[in-house]
C-alpha cells in the first residue's frame, strides 16, 4: 500500500500542542497570511491560549482531520492543512490550508499537501466530494486548487470586507469521480 | 427615511413572537414527525424528536442567542390566534463583514402554501437588513426543495454557488444551491424604504 502521507515535497504529519501553538503564535504576526487563508479579523492569541484550543479539539471531534505540514527536504514545520466532515451522510467535507512560513509560498508546498490530503479525503475516508473556499483577491490560491483539480461552484458578492474594500469569495469542489479519472490519466 | 412607527414583528396573516417554552415543544415535537418537513429544512439526517428534546434545542438556542451574539430566532405565529406556525432564524452572522445566512419553515402542512412563508421572509429581510444593517444574506438550499428555490427568487436573491452533488438522499445525488441577496438590491426593490 502506497504512503498516503508522503507527497513530492511535503509529508502531513500531527504535531504535539506545544509545538504546534509555538508555530502559530509566529504565523498569526503576519497579518498578510491571516488574510491570506481567513475571513475572521487578525488576531493574536497567546501561546496557551492556542495550546488549550488545539488540546480541547483533539480527538473530541470525529469529523475534524488536522494535520501538519512538514518539508520533505529538512523536516521543518511550515503550516496546516485540515479536513471537516460537515456529513458524513452527505459524504462532504471542507478543506482549509494554510502555508505559515511565508518563504514557502509559490513553490508548490501547498499544492503538494492539498493533493495529499484530497486523496485522504477520497481513499482513507471515501468520501464524494471535497469543498473549499477561498477570498477572490487570493491568486495563487486559486491557481494552486485548479492544479489540483478543484472545479469552480460560485462566488459570493461582497462577501468579505477589508481596507474599505467589498471583494468576493469563491466556492470550489472537486468530486470523487474527477479526481479517480485524473488518477488514471496520470 | 426613519420609520420608527413600523412594527417590525408584524404581517398581514402572520407575526413574529419568542419562544414559549410551556406550549411550543409539544408543536414542534409533531412537526418533525414529518419527514418531509426536516428534510426539507436540514440537511442532517431526519429524526422524530421528543417534546423534551425540543425543550433542550429551545434552551440550547436561547443560550447561544445570549453568548455568541450572532443568532436571531423567532417563532412564526399565526395573527388570528397567535399559534406557532413555524420559525424565521438568522444565524452564523459575521458582524465584521456583515453577512449572514437565513432560514424559515413552516412547520404543519395544512399552513402550507398559504403565502405565511413569504410573509415571515419579508419580515426576516428587513430585520436583517433595516435592524441589523447586514451587508447581504445567504440562503442555502437542497436543488430539491423547488418552493425554497422559487421563493427566495422571487425576492429577488441572485443564485451563487452551486455545489454539485453535494447532498444524497433517497438513494439519489442532488446539488446544494446557495442564494444571495444584498442590502442594496433589497432597498432597491422596495423603492428605498424596506
Amino acid at each position: 500500500m502506497k504512503d498516503i502521507y508522503r507527497g513530492s515535497l511535503v509529508r502531513l504529519a500531527n504535531d504535539s500542542p506545544e509545538i504546534m501553538a509555538k508555530a502559530f503564535v509566529k504565523w498569526d504576526r503576519d497579518t498578510e497570511q491571516h488574510r491570506l487563508a481567513d475571513s475572521d479579523p487578525a488576531m493574536l492569541f497567546s501561546e496557551k491560549k492556542i495550546k488549550d484550543f488545539i488540546e480541547k479539539r483533539a480527538g473530541k471531534n470525529p469529523q475534524a482531520f488536522p494535520f501538519s505540514i512538514r518539508t520533505l527536504a529538512d523536516d521543518k514545520l511550515i503550516g496546516g492543512v485540515s479536513l471537516w466532515v460537515n456529513s458524513w451522510t452527505h459524504a462532504d467535507t471542507w478543506v482549509g490550508i494554510s502555508i505559515g512560513e511565508r518563504e514557502y509560498w509559490g513553490k508548490g508546498y501547498g499544492t503538494d499537501a492539498m493533493r495529499l490530503i484530497v486523496q485522504y479525503g477520497f481513499i482513507e475516508l471515501n468520501l464524494r466530494r471535497v469543498s473549499l473556499g477561498l477570498h477572490a483577491y487570493n491568486e495563487r490560491a486559486l491557481k494552486s486548487y485548479e492544479k489540483v483539480g478543484f472545479k469552480m461552484e460560485g462566488r459570493m458578492r461582497g462577501e468579505g470586507l477589508r481596507d474599505g474594500v467589498r471583494f468576493d469569495s469563491l466556492w470550489m469542489g472537486i468530486l470523487r469521480e474527477e479526481w479517480l479519472a485524473q488518477q488514471e490519466a496520470k | 427615511m426613519l420609520d420608527i412607527q413600523t412594527q417590525l414583528f408584524e404581517a398581514t396573516d402572520i407575526r413574529f413572537g419568542p419562544i414559549d417554552h410551556e406550549t411550543h415543544p409539544e408543536i414542534e415535537s409533531k412537526w418533525t414527525h414529518d419527514a418531509e418537513f426536516m428534510r426539507l429544512l436540514d440537511l442532517k439526517p431526519a429524526r422524530p424528536l421528543s417534546p423534551a428534546m425540543v425543550k433542550k434545542q429551545y434552551e440550547a438556542v436561547e443560550k447561544e442567542v445570549e453568548e455568541d451574539k450572532n443568532l436571531f430566532y423567532f417563532t412564526i405565529r399565526a395573527r388570528e390566534d397567535d399559534r406557532l406556525i413555524g420559525k424565521a432564524i438568522l444565524e452564523w452572522i459575521d458582524w465584521t463583514n456583515g453577512n449572514g445566512f437565513l432560514r424559515l419553515g413552516i412547520g404543519a402542512v395544512e399552513d402550507r402554501r398559504k403565502g405565511y412563508g413569504s410573509q415571515a421572509l419579508s419580515l426576516l429581510l428587513r430585520y436583517a437588513f433595516n435592524e441589523l444593517n447586514l451587508y447581504r444574506v445567504t440562503a442555502v438550499v437542497p436543488a430539491y426543495n423547488e418552493g425554497a428555490m422559487r421563493l427566495f427568487q422571487k425576492f429577488g436573491f441572485m443564485e451563487e454557488i452551486r455545489r454539485r452533488q453535494a447532498l444524497n438522499r433517497d438513494g439519489q445525488i442532488w446539488d446544494l444551491v446557495s442564494f444571495g441577496l444584498l442590502n442594496t438590491e433589497w432597498r432597491e426593490q422596495n423603492n428605498g424604504r424596506g
